[in-house]
């Protein structure tokens, strides 16, 4: 069993945001990137399953700061290949990652191919489904659990409300990851460092980025910061006939 | 092309899902922009009668046995050829398992442009999209055509819901062989206790509540609301509640409409899980408690003189 | 306890005892009595399934895999009272219980709070995954502006080491605020690094984490050699741990004290500063990595004494054989574990012994403890009107700052 897990890193939210001058993108200056956090759970997926039935497990990334520490702790933790993307990606949209993906994973030819659901910076659509068309493979995302089965799998799809619905999908497939089986795992930072000094990092230039999927953002805004509490003023009687009221037109009552 | 608006209706197991009509309600919008008019776009097996309360102008039917249940791959097949012969001005998905399943892979099948997350629209036909965990905002000409995927907030449901049923067209479908996924069964979720991740409200209660005795007032109060209580810390390590109540760094994650927050103090530790909540309500003697900074609405009055009162009002209000 | 005998694994028994050598007296494992002296001292070991002399026991009978299989050197807080008493001088802590839990990181079995700080620590440099742009944010408002090293660029005579919970925590930022007042009044000048500063790590060594420990000290070490100081102090006894015990190793040796030292020094200066009364009786708690594991116990109590009004008590845990608040060796981040296992908080039990020699006040001088003790005050009904206070924010009342 093959298996491509291809990653995005997106803005981390623990910086505030701001919008540079041309209000159009995201101010780069004090920008964070980390791993977007389900595609660490398509990782520890796909781990999980080589170490269930055996297989290889391949990672890809664009590059982008911190994607070499990322793509050293997946190898930590199991992954088999590493591969980088370089070019410019400053511009690049989800289709034209989803191509260059593409292009680099038609090679590998995997049997399954893992990643995240989506990112919270998706604007022209997800990576896996996209990628997906592309290659011209079956897509399921919301997977929360996998199952191996011959030249398919039954991946258990998550919909609103807790109901699981077990499908049935033929290989080679793309699916979305919602949750991995456990948490991704911890490893050991002495760990990390060792593989530092023995994986190698596949890069493969990308120079064609052709971003194709046509959103063009005319302004980014904050929405408005929540302010302190409006306090509700009066006797218990008053307040709870205000709570009442806003029970009923939040339509919770 | 034309100016309709195409909503992909989504539903499961004999039910439409609210996300549907909060898109009826964003294709209004965007129809009156447009010029165009709203069209349901329902796929199934013998549901019709789904279309039966729908906002829309028409409603496009197609029904085959292979649509008996939601798959990608048949879907796909069945949107694609509609959305290439009708050429719509836009087509609206939830951001959902059913239509993130569906609108970025007919994107790239059909060259048309998908715009992810959209909260609102407005009334000049620009999208309104909420990324970045909801901390930016982004705005743009929708363009033409266009699929987009939409997150509830932005439109009721109420008001892509109509008493009269709008006119269906039967539409045939093409054929749907070799596919390549399909739905072996469903599983239930586990209800041995409520998921309070999924409670549009939720009760909660911290350290104020003082002693296991004094839930019974939260229970009731949740009761009387048809929610859950939820709790922080101090309360589920003392064992008034299981560990499945839990809000907070090492509990649950939850962004109900309103959470009202008794008696918690609102350390960062708890705001982590549930920050997020689109209303909070804060009930604390301390006007200095941090719970007031991220709380819409607040009140420093006991909980224990505002409960029984307000147990009653709900209670009447039913 | 059941203990299935095979399959045995003597390998990984002698693997671990052998490693335990490399380390600093770490031979001395080899002198235990199993007098059980570090098991009863323990505040957890009632509850562990190997405290520490079994441990011991558990190598010298080939089954130290059986250890690795119970979660229970998790229990561990590293508050050194196990080493400090020990009558073969076995360094318990140091040794032992950190390498064991460094086994266990290497073979997965970490708790998901732990994990939580460590990847945090990794990512942010601060075990509570904080941005660290706003490791300063302490500082906003405060007059005359402190003096962040990479802004000015000046040479101090004093770098504050300021640390993690004493940057971030909305419990503990008042009090640092107030020794920044504190160093102003006297003159000091002194300088921090914002956010420049990574975690110390010790804490996270402690937990296990000895390769994250070493990233830290290397990162605080370029940027220690970045600008000019005479010494360095901490808010954070961890801290001046590692400054002091761990971080020369690693090439990273400057002069360092702990900040109550430091004021201790001064005194004379502060005394005539000290103009409203603070009448109360005050227990002092010592903080593990201060008292036990470094000797200092004087400083402190002499800076409460001098406080106009304090009346300082001791409680029945203190100095050498203090208890732990249950912070320590990774504690911070495994409170719910804790809890599961022990439905107890040695916090709590802290509590109970300040409310028992009636003290009105319980001085602190480590971030970890105004959170976890002021926690502890509101479950323990007794100790509804006990307050907890960091000593620099005594001092500061009483200079009226």
């Amino acid at each position: 069993m093959k298996i491509a897990v291809p990653i995005k890193f997106v803005p981390d939210l623990v910086e505030e945001l701001t919008i540079d001058p041309s209000g159009t993108a995201l101010d780069t200056t004090w920008l964070r990137l980390i791993i977007n956090e389900l595609d660490d759970h398509a990782v520890e997926q796909a781990i999980l399953l080589k170490e269930r039935s055996g297989g290889e497990v391949t990672v890809l990334s664009a590059e982008a700061d911190g994607v070499d520490d990322f793509l050293f702790t997946a190898a930590a933790k199991g992954a088999d290949r590493l591969i980088k993307l370089t070019g410019d990606f400053s511009a690049a949209d989800n289709h034209a990652l989803g191509r260059a993906f593409a292009d680099v994973i038609k090679e590998l030819q995997p049997d399954l191919i893992l990643t995240g659901v989506q990112a919270h910076n998706d604007l022209d659509g997800s990576v896996g489904p996209l990628l997906a068309e592309y290659l011209g493979l079956p897509y399921v995302g919301y997977v929360a659990g996998i199952a191996l089965d011959g030249n398919k799998v039954v991946a258990r799809k998550e919909y609103a409300g807790g109901l699981v619905a077990e499908v049935e999908v033929k290989l080679p497939a793309v699916l979305g990851i919602q949750a991995a089986e456990q948490p991704p795992r911890y490893v050991a930072y002495s760990k990390i460092r060792q593989v530092m000094g023995t994986a190698k990092i596949e890069e493969r230039p990308v120079s064609n980025l052709e971003s194709s999927g046509g959103v063009v953002v005319g302004r980014l805004f904050q929405p408005e910061v929540a302010e302190r509490a409006t306090m509700l003023e009066g006797s218990p009687e008053d307040v709870a006939d205000k709570l009442v009221g806003l029970f009923k037109e939040l339509g919770t009552l | 092309m034309s100016q309709d608006i195409f909503v992909v209706i989504e539903h499961l197991r004999g039910q439409v899902a609210d996300v549907s009509y909060a898109m009826l309600a964003g294709a209004r919008q965007l129809s009156k922009a447009s010029g165009g008019e709203v069209v349901a776009v329902l796929l199934g097996h013998n549901a019709q009668g789904l279309a039966s309360n729908l906002a829309a102008d028409r409603v496009l039917y197609v029904d085959h046995p292979a649509l008996a249940e939601f798959t990608s791959d048949a879907y796909q097949i069945v949107l694609a050829g509609l959305i290439q012969e009708h050429a719509p001005r836009a087509v609206l998905f939830g951001h959902s398992s059913i239509g993130m399943d569906l609108a970025s892979s007919l994107s790239a099948r059909l060259g048309i442009p998908v715009v992810n997350s959209c909260r609102t629209f407005t009334d000049d036909g620009k999208f309104v999209s909420q990324i970045c965990g909801g901390k930016i905002m982004a705005e743009g000409n929708l363009p033409s055509p266009a699929l987009a995927t939409m997150i509830p907030g932005g439109y009721k449901a109420e008001e892509g819901q109509s008493a009269q049923t709008p006119p269906l067209t039967a539409v045939s479908a093409p054929a749907l062989d070799n596919l390549r996924v399909a739905v072996k069964q469903y599983i239930e979720p586990d209800t041995s206790d409520v998921d309070i991740s999924k409670e549009k409200m939720l009760v909660s209660i911290g350290r104020g509540i003082q002693n296991k005795d004094n839930i019974e007032l939260a229970n009731e109060l949740a009761d009387a609301l048809g929610c859950a209580v939820s709790a922080s810390r101090p309360v589920v390590d003392q064992g008034w509640l299981p560990t499945t109540r839990l809000v907070g760094k090492s509990g649950k994650h939850v962004k109900p409409k309103i959470y009202l927050a008794l008696g918690i103090s609102g350390a960062p530790e708890h705001v982590e899980g549930m920050g997020e909540s689109e209303v909070i309500v804060a009930v604390n003697t301390d006007p200095n408690a941090p719970i007031f900074n991220i709380a819409k609405y607040g009140t420093t009055i006991d909980m224990f003189d505002l409960l029984p009162v307000l147990i009653e009002k709900v209670k009447q209000a039913k | 306890m059941e203990i299935t005998l095979s399959p045995l694994s003597p390998s990984v028994t002698k693997t671990f005892y052998t490693s335990l050598f490399d380390l600093q007296d770490g031979e001395r494992v080899r002198t235990c009595l199993q007098c059980g002296t570090c098991s009863g001292i323990c505040p957890f070991g009632y509850i562990m399934k190997f405290p520490p002399g079994k441990i011991i026991g558990a190598i010298r009978a080939e089954i130290f895999d059986h250890v690795l299989k119970t979660d229970s050197v998790w229990m561990c807080v590293s508050c050194n009272a196990c080493a400090s008493f020990c009558p073969s001088n076995i360094p318990i802590t140091r040794v032992l219980m950190t390498r064991t839990k460094e086994e266990m990181i290497l073979a997965g079995n970490v708790p998901s709070e732990l994990q939580a700080a460590l990847e945090n620590t990794q990512r942010y440099g601060n075990p509570l995954g904080e941005s660290p742009r706003k490791r300063a944010d302490w500082t906003l408002g405060l007059q005359p502006e402190v003096n962040i090293l990479g802004k000015t660029r000046q040479p101090v005579d004093v770098l504050w080491y300021v640390g993690d919970y004493a940057s971030y925590h909305s419990r503990m930022q008042p009090a640092t605020r107030a020794l920044a007042k504190i160093l102003n009044a006297l003159g000091v000048n002194f300088g921090i690094l914002g956010p420049e500063e990574y975690s110390d790590g010790d804490s996270q060594r402690l937990a296990g984490e000895r390769g994250l420990f070493e990233m830290m000290a290397q990162k605080n070490g370029q940027v220690f050699r970045k600008y000019k100081f005479n010494q360095i102090i901490t808010t954070d006894p961890h801290a001046y741990n590692a400054l002091k015990n761990e971080y020369p190793a690693l090439g990273v040796e400057y002069p360092v004290q702990h900040y109550t030292q430091f004021l201790f020094e001064r005194i004379e200066q502060i005394k005539p500063l000290l103009k409203n009364e603070i009448k109360a009786k005050v227990a002092y708690h010592d903080p593990c990595y201060l008292g036990r594991v470094n000797g200092i116990f004087d400083e402190p109590r002499a800076l409460l004494s001098a406080i106009p009004g304090v009346e300082l008590v001791e409680m029945s845990h203190q100095r050498i054989n203090s208890l732990c608040c249950g912070g320590g060796g990774g504690g911070m981040w495994l409170d719910g574990f804790q809890w599961e296992k022990a439905h107890t908080r040695l916090s709590e039990w802290r509590v109970r012994e300040a409310v028992a020699v009636n003290t009105q006040i319980l001085a602190v001088a480590c971030p970890y403890e105004p959170p976890r003790f002021e926690d502890a005050t509101k479950t323990i009904q007794a100790a509804s009107q006990l307050k907890v206070r960091e000593i620099a924010e005594l001092l500061a009342e009483s200079m009226d700052l």
